[in-house]
């Protein structure tokens, strides 16, 4: 689709409600808004928000941003009418709260079809992000990633998680340390991307970098957002550093070297260059120009 | 269609406008507009209003605006909204297809 970008380092919710933080959203530096019919949307304000976010959509449509549209739980009364809304505002993808299970997925895929059939619009195209905000999500996160082509990307949701879990959250996050692995590990073997949960106190700097420390450690592709002062932090830690370029350039440097040579095994500095040494090399530099270094 | 009750939309925060819709049995569109803008966009805040009206069929109402400077689309929302509550029905989204 023509407005996509690849970069999901950062998504910010931007609540159905509100113009103005809309309209303010689209100038700041995050890569994906997530305009949300859920949460953030009082129950009575349900119906404006549907139309304000595909006004806004259709006719003010943010440049250079992955556009996502949030709507309320698949069991809500909201919906179908979220869904014939959404889909017609051509986001780049609709995200699903609360996902648990394989068959939820085949039954919104199947909703969103026939809305792009009525509308004209190209079937398949938009894509799905799957909330994980439960145990069974996470232990079923493979199932749910794998249902359907349209999806993209799971999401991890820590605060309802940790309910489902009678956990207590944490700043620490010992207690979602499972569950963003198994989230993890089931995008990577489905092949679609991974989202971290919010971290949530605005106002910690310094507990939010070392959250998105362990993030971008563990192997997250990005991390959603509750409010514009996290966007250049969180942004950081998903942007390559000079040295993990020069870095990365080097690696592949030495495996086109090897293969010109036809050497079986291929070292740098000393240590051996193995296939996932060249994947992280090839990824650091995706994401480098993904971020628009010249590389 | 005929306008029974009223129907508001809209806050008065910044960027945002309150729409009011009420009945005006055989009386055409009254549209009365606040705004700190009025001389540059008031034309333009009745055509989208009018504009609404028609795609619902109303031949009467009193339509007030309180603007704070929003934007046309999202005039268009919250007059839609409004509508949509002083008619009590869900909108029809099948009607956007083809636009």
């Amino acid at each position: 689709m023509e407005h996509k970008t690849s970069l999901k380092r950062t998504g910010l919710y931007v609540s159905g409600t509100n113009p103005v933080n809309m309209i303010q959203a689209s100038f700041y530096n995050e890569d994906c808004m997530i305009f949300d019919m859920e949460d953030s949307v009082p129950l009575a304000e349900k119906d404006a928000a549907r139309l304000l976010i595909y006004r806004m959509l259709r006719d003010h449509r943010p440049v250079g941003k992955y556009i996502i549209i949030r709507v309320n739980g698949i069991y809500s009364e909201y919906i179908d009418e979220d869904l014939e809304a959404a889909v017609r505002a051509k986001p780049d993808a609709i995200r699903i709260p609360k996902v648990e299970y394989e068959n939820e997925v085949k039954m919104i895929d199947e909703k969103i079809t026939r809305i792009e059939k009525e509308a004209g619009i190209e079937e398949g195209s938009i894509e799905l992000w799957c909330n994980i905000e439960s145990y069974l999500g996470v232990l079923n996160a493979y199932e749910i990633a794998s249902a359907s082509p349209r999806v993209v990307a799971l999401a991890l949701g820590a605060e309802d998680f940790t309910a489902s879990m009678k956990a207590q959250r944490t700043k620490s996050g010992q207690e979602i340390f499972y569950a963003r692995n198994a989230v993890l590990m089931a995008c990577r073997k489905a092949g679609v991307e991974a989202i971290d949960a919010v971290f949530s106190d605005i106002n910690d700097v310094e507990g939010l970098k070392a959250d998105t420390a362990l993030t971008k450690n563990l192997g997250f592709d990005g991390k959603t957002i509750v409010h514009p002062r996290q966007i250049d932090v969180v942004n950081s830690f998903f942007t390559p550093s000079v040295k993990e370029i020069k870095y990365a350039q080097r690696v592949l440097e030495a495996v086109e070297e090897g293969k010109r040579l036809k050497k079986g095994a291929v070292t740098l500095d000393g240590g051996m260059i193995d296939k996932p040494m060249e994947l992280r090399a090839l990824t650091t530099l995706a994401q480098a120009r993904a971020a628009g270094i010249k590389v | 269609m005929r306008l029974e009750n009223t129907g508001i939309a809209g806050t008065l925060e910044s960027s945002d406008v309150m729409v009011t819709v009420k009945p005006n049995p055989a009386s055409g569109i009254d549209i009365q507009i606040e705004s700190s803008v009025i001389a540059q966009y008031g034309d333009e805040m009745r055509e989208t209003v009018k504009s609404v009206m028609q795609e619902f069929d109303i031949t009467d109402a009193v339509v007030e605006l309180q603007d704070k400077g929003a934007m046309d689309c999202v005039l268009r929302a919250r007059a839609e909204t409004a509508v949509c509550r002083a008619l009590g029905v869900g909108f029809n989204w099948k009607g956007e297809d083809g636009k």
